[in-house]
């Protein structure tokens, strides 16, 4: 199945999430693969404790109680509130990285929406390029990133979950490099606010984004479900994106713009 | 019936599955004592990797071509003893089976009403079988909202 080759995953929780990576190669299961997996779960793990909202002395939360300005925040903060900018310009602002639920109920700053995905497309991007000879997979909480430095091993399967019932999959997705990221309500609840409105999106039950990125598959995801109805003909509009989107009363639509059939 | 009876199975590996993650945020757990799934995928190169294994479960390898099932040890846990055997074949998850499991309280019905999917093998065989890995909303770490990930990775640990 896989040509062979040994293969290894690895499972941690970071950031309140099961993080799984798959190693394919010759040394899968050897210990240089498993010191290098291990080097990007710490980084991960260094991105949790500067951007968490909930431990009191992270970065993030000084910065949502006042105490310190992005200006002054270290360069992984910035890039980040820039990223948020992005997002929301890119998405009709159906993504924001201000949100109420700051102190005292405040619109504070809250990248959550955006540090998970770009947190681990840094890490694991950093990770295959030291893996030369090896394929990766990485699923974090849900939301899948693949890449393949071999060229004789079978496409990796990543399957889009049915939020109606989860012990199904609406579809599957042969990718060889790339991401595929999913928003919804179906394991945490409402968990999702619109911008505008302040309320948990409807009709949708999950939005899928299959893009190059992981960080943006994942901002896209969020932003086409806060669209709801409208998310099918929003991300027609995104270039090299492809969604699926199941609504309210469980239609599963396909948008392929273009380059995925 | 046999859904039922599938439903269970994924209850309880999805229960046992939740203890093998190195977790510090659940302190009423049993400290990650004993993944009960300890699966390591045949591995040809290791007669018996138990060195690298977490657990003190004995995979007990009925090995026919590939095939091997681990039984793992009883875990204690907070809704009472679980103890799971499963079946590998070919680096996958074929076959979850309860050996001991907590029941006769509503918790353990709430437990399975959410767990039902988590390793419901027949939908992986009606998907086609070899899934890597499954996008859907957030999983977090919290309770036994675990996914078919979860299973997929215990495959291949």
């Amino acid at each position: 199945m896989t040509g062979g080759l040994p293969r290894r995953a690895f499972v941690r929780q970071i950031m309140g999430l099961p993080v799984s990576v798959h190693v394919r190669g010759p040394k899968a299961r050897g210990p240089e693969v498993a010191a290098l997996v291990e080097a990007a779960f710490t980084a991960l793990r260094a991105d949790e404790d500067t951007f968490s909202t909930w431990r009191y002395g992270s970065a993030v939360s000084r910065i949502r109680r006042g105490e310190l300005s992005l200006a002054e925040a270290g360069a992984r903060v910035r890039e980040v509130a820039l990223l948020c900018e992005e997002a929301s310009a890119r998405t009709g602002g159906a993504f924001s990285g201000w949100l109420p639920g700051g102190p005292g109920g405040v619109v504070a700053f809250d990248p959550t929406g955006v540090v998970k995905g770009w947190a681990v497309e840094r890490a694991f991007t950093e990770l295959s390029d030291r893996l030369a000879g090896h394929d990766i997979l990485v699923s974090a909480g849900g939301d899948v990133l693949v890449a393949c430095d071999r060229t004789d091993t079978p496409d990796w399967t990543v399957a889009v979950e049915d939020p109606v019932d989860r012990a199904r999959v609406v579809l599957t997705v042969p990718m060889r490099r790339g991401a595929v990221a999913t928003s919804g309500t179906a394991a945490r609840g409402n968990h999702i606010v619109d911008p505008a409105t302040r309320a948990a999106p409807t009709g949708l039950l999950s939005a899928t984004v299959i893009g190059p990125h992981l960080t943006w598959a994942d901002i896209y995801a969020t932003a086409a479900f806060v669209h709801g109805h409208a998310a099918g003909a929003w991300i027609a509009t995104v270039p090299d994106h492809a969604a699926v989107l199941v609504t309210s009363v469980g239609t599963v639509l396909r948008i392929h713009p273009g380059f995925v059939t | 019936m046999r859904r039922i009876v599938v439903a269970v199975m994924g209850t309880i590996s999805a229960l046992v599955l939740l203890f093998s993650y190195h977790t510090s945020t659940r302190s009423g757990m049993p400290s990650v004592a004993a993944p009960s799934v300890a699966a390591a995928p045949p591995d040809p190169s290791a007669g018996s990797s138990s060195t690298s294994s977490p657990s003190t479960s004995s995979p007990s390898t009925s090995s026919s071509s590939g095939t091997s099932s681990y039984t793992g040890d009883a875990v204690d846990t907070r809704w009472g003893p679980v103890q799971v055997r499963i079946t590998v074949q070919g680096g996958r998850i074929t076959a979850a089976e309860a050996v001991q499991y907590p029941q006769n309280n509503p918790r353990d019905q709430e437990i399975n009403a959410y767990a039902v999917p988590l390793l419901n093998q027949e939908a992986v065989q009606e998907q086609g079988g070899a899934i890597d890995a499954v996008s859907g909303a957030t999983v977090t770490s919290d309770g036994y909202i675990q996914s078919l990930q979860s299973a997929i990775d215990q495959a291949h640990l």
